[in-house]
């Protein structure tokens, strides 16, 4: 679908030496004592830490621990927010205690998603220290919060758009933006996103 | 799909998606309840009344465990502690309360369709937590729930309701909702306690309980509610339970992975055998922790978004 406002800023290919590079970034980061759990923040951060430990086990054996995390009940818009959000399984199966988590997400923004998870990680315990890795920078933060592990930065401004399409919801893996108003991309880029929400 | 209903007075009411949107998200409940700390916070800011004008242990403290572990603040008062023994009416205590601010209601009361009766006054989301010989929506939607756990599915499941289908709200609220969800469904008990008409709710009636339990998956026994009984509908409880009490071997009956199920208090040694309680197909202790995230969830649904906003405007 030709759409001048539309741009590919990640292509597969950069998405997947992206991910290479910070899977090495994280191993360079712990020390040998470190155990390490991955969490990501669905949707997109739970497929992007699939890969994460993926590209982390073909370089290092150690033991990682892998979950997934809503933050719908965190958010600080449930009760204003007019559309309900759906609420999807946050599975940490693994005492969180001592470890090192490192946070995945596709992209930062406000850091919002990110505070919410923050606050979540408490109610499963003590961590050593997380972390947080994000596929894309996008900037525009509302609160202090940085990525530790950053796939690429792409400053923005709020009335872009940036999304990231991934195979493993039935698009193609890559990273979009539009500059201005919504896009009429959304419903091309992530046909199997239409199910999980409806407006 | 959008939950849009403010209020949830029975499940008569409520469709098949409905249903479902519920028990997809007591899943996500259900998991809170397994973590260190059982607490989420999407309900903060909200006072929630739980008016219970009928004794209650099970219920009461589920709906207030829910409350809590959504941090919602809560009042609880029963009918012995309140203004009600003064004579104030019904809508007088409740637009009163309502006056300091609730949110939510939270109601049982001894009368059928008094939640339907508060939705009429109140601004309030209001939660039927039992009226009467109506219905018990929360209860029917905790026992869908432990079945669909249980079998992954409630679709082509046989499922036999056991007692007095008169007077148990638990057990109509069972019927509308498991025939929605395409379960089929039988109930049986003495012909005393079967009201007319109730073959046309799309359920099998039986007097005789071999016949009943005959390829049934689950029982779900209710109780014999002796506050309710007027004198004559049952000769006596003594006959009852030879006619209709579960023993061990009128189960062997049913399918080999059968599932019994209670909604308590139970009459041990009445309605069912003392050890069938506590046997390994008995998920009755399950039923109460599942009912606190079918609360979580049915709070959670009322409380946010579409229904208290568009309200507001």
């Amino acid at each position: 679908m030709p759409d001048k406002e539309f741009a590919v800023l990640m292509d597969a290919k950069q998405i997947s030496h992206a991910i290479s590079r910070m899977a090495h970034e994280i191993l360079e980061s712990l020390d040998d004592e470190a155990k390490l759990a991955v969490i990501g923040i669905r949707s997109n951060g739970d497929f992007l830490a699939d890969r994460l430990v993926k590209e982390i086990r073909k370089i290092d054996g150690r033991k990682i621990e892998v979950g997934y995390m809503d933050i719908t009940l965190y958010r600080d818009d449930l009760l204003t927010n007019p559309e309900h959000p759906e609420i999807k399984a946050t599975e940490i199966l693994f005492p969180v205690d001592n470890k090192i988590i490192v946070l995945v997400d596709d992209v930062l923004f406000t850091g919002r998603t990110i505070r919410a998870a923050l606050n979540q990680i408490p109610d499963y315990g003590r961590p050593r220290a997380v972390r947080l890795a994000v596929l894309i920078d996008r900037g525009g933060r509302e609160l202090p919060i940085r990525a530790d592990f950053v796939g690429k930065n792409i400053p923005s401004s709020s009335k872009d758009d940036v999304r990231v399409s991934l195979v493993e919801r039935g698009g193609t893996d890559e990273v979009l933006l539009s500059r201005g108003a919504k896009p009429t991309i959304a419903k091309a880029v992530k046909p199997a996103a239409g199910k999980a929400r409806k407006k | 799909m959008t939950f849009k209903r403010r209020h949830l007075l029975s499940l008569e009411e409520l469709d098949a998606a409905e249903m479902m949107k519920i028990l997809e998200t007591s899943k996500v409940f259900r998991e809170v309840l397994d973590r260190p700390i059982k607490k989420v916070a999407p309900l903060r800011g909200l006072t929630v009344a739980n008016l219970f004008f009928e004794p209650s242990t099970r219920t009461r403290v589920s709906f207030e465990l829910a409350e809590k572990r959504l941090s919602a603040d809560t009042v609880t008062f029963t009918a012995a502690t309140s203004s009600v023994k003064k004579g104030e009416t019904l809508k007088d205590t409740v637009r009163n309360l309502e006056a300091m601010k609730i949110d939510m209601v939270v109601i049982r009361h001894s009368s059928s369709g008094v939640p339907y009766f508060l939705t009429r006054f109140c601004s309030s989301s209001v939660i039927n937590a039992g009226d009467g010989q109506h219905e018990h929506p929360t209860q029917g939607l905790l026992d869908m729930y432990t079945i669909w756990m249980k079998y992954k599915k409630i679709k082509g499941l046989r499922v036999v309701l056991m007692g007095d289908a008169k007077h148990s709200r638990v057990l109509r609220s069972n019927v509308w909702g498991l025939t929605k969800l395409g379960a089929s469904v039988a109930v049986c008990g003495p012909s005393t306690l079967l009201p007319v008409g109730l073959e046309n709710m799309g359920v099998e009636v039986y007097t005789d309980i071999d016949k009943a339990l005959d390829g049934a998956d689950v029982v779900n026994v209710m109780r014999i509610q002796l506050e309710r009984q007027q004198a004559g509908l049952l000769p006596s409880l003594r006959e009852y339970t030879s006619l209709f009490g579960i023993t061990k071997d009128r189960l062997k009956r049913l399918n080999k992975n059968y599932t019994i199920m209670h909604p308590g208090p139970i009459n041990r040694g009445l309605e069912m055998a003392d050890d069938i309680a506590d046997c390994d197909q008995s998920v009755i202790l399950e039923q109460v922790t599942n009912g606190v995230a079918v609360r979580m969830a049915v709070l959670y649904l009322l409380a946010g978004g579409e229904g208290r906003k568009t309200d507001e405007d």
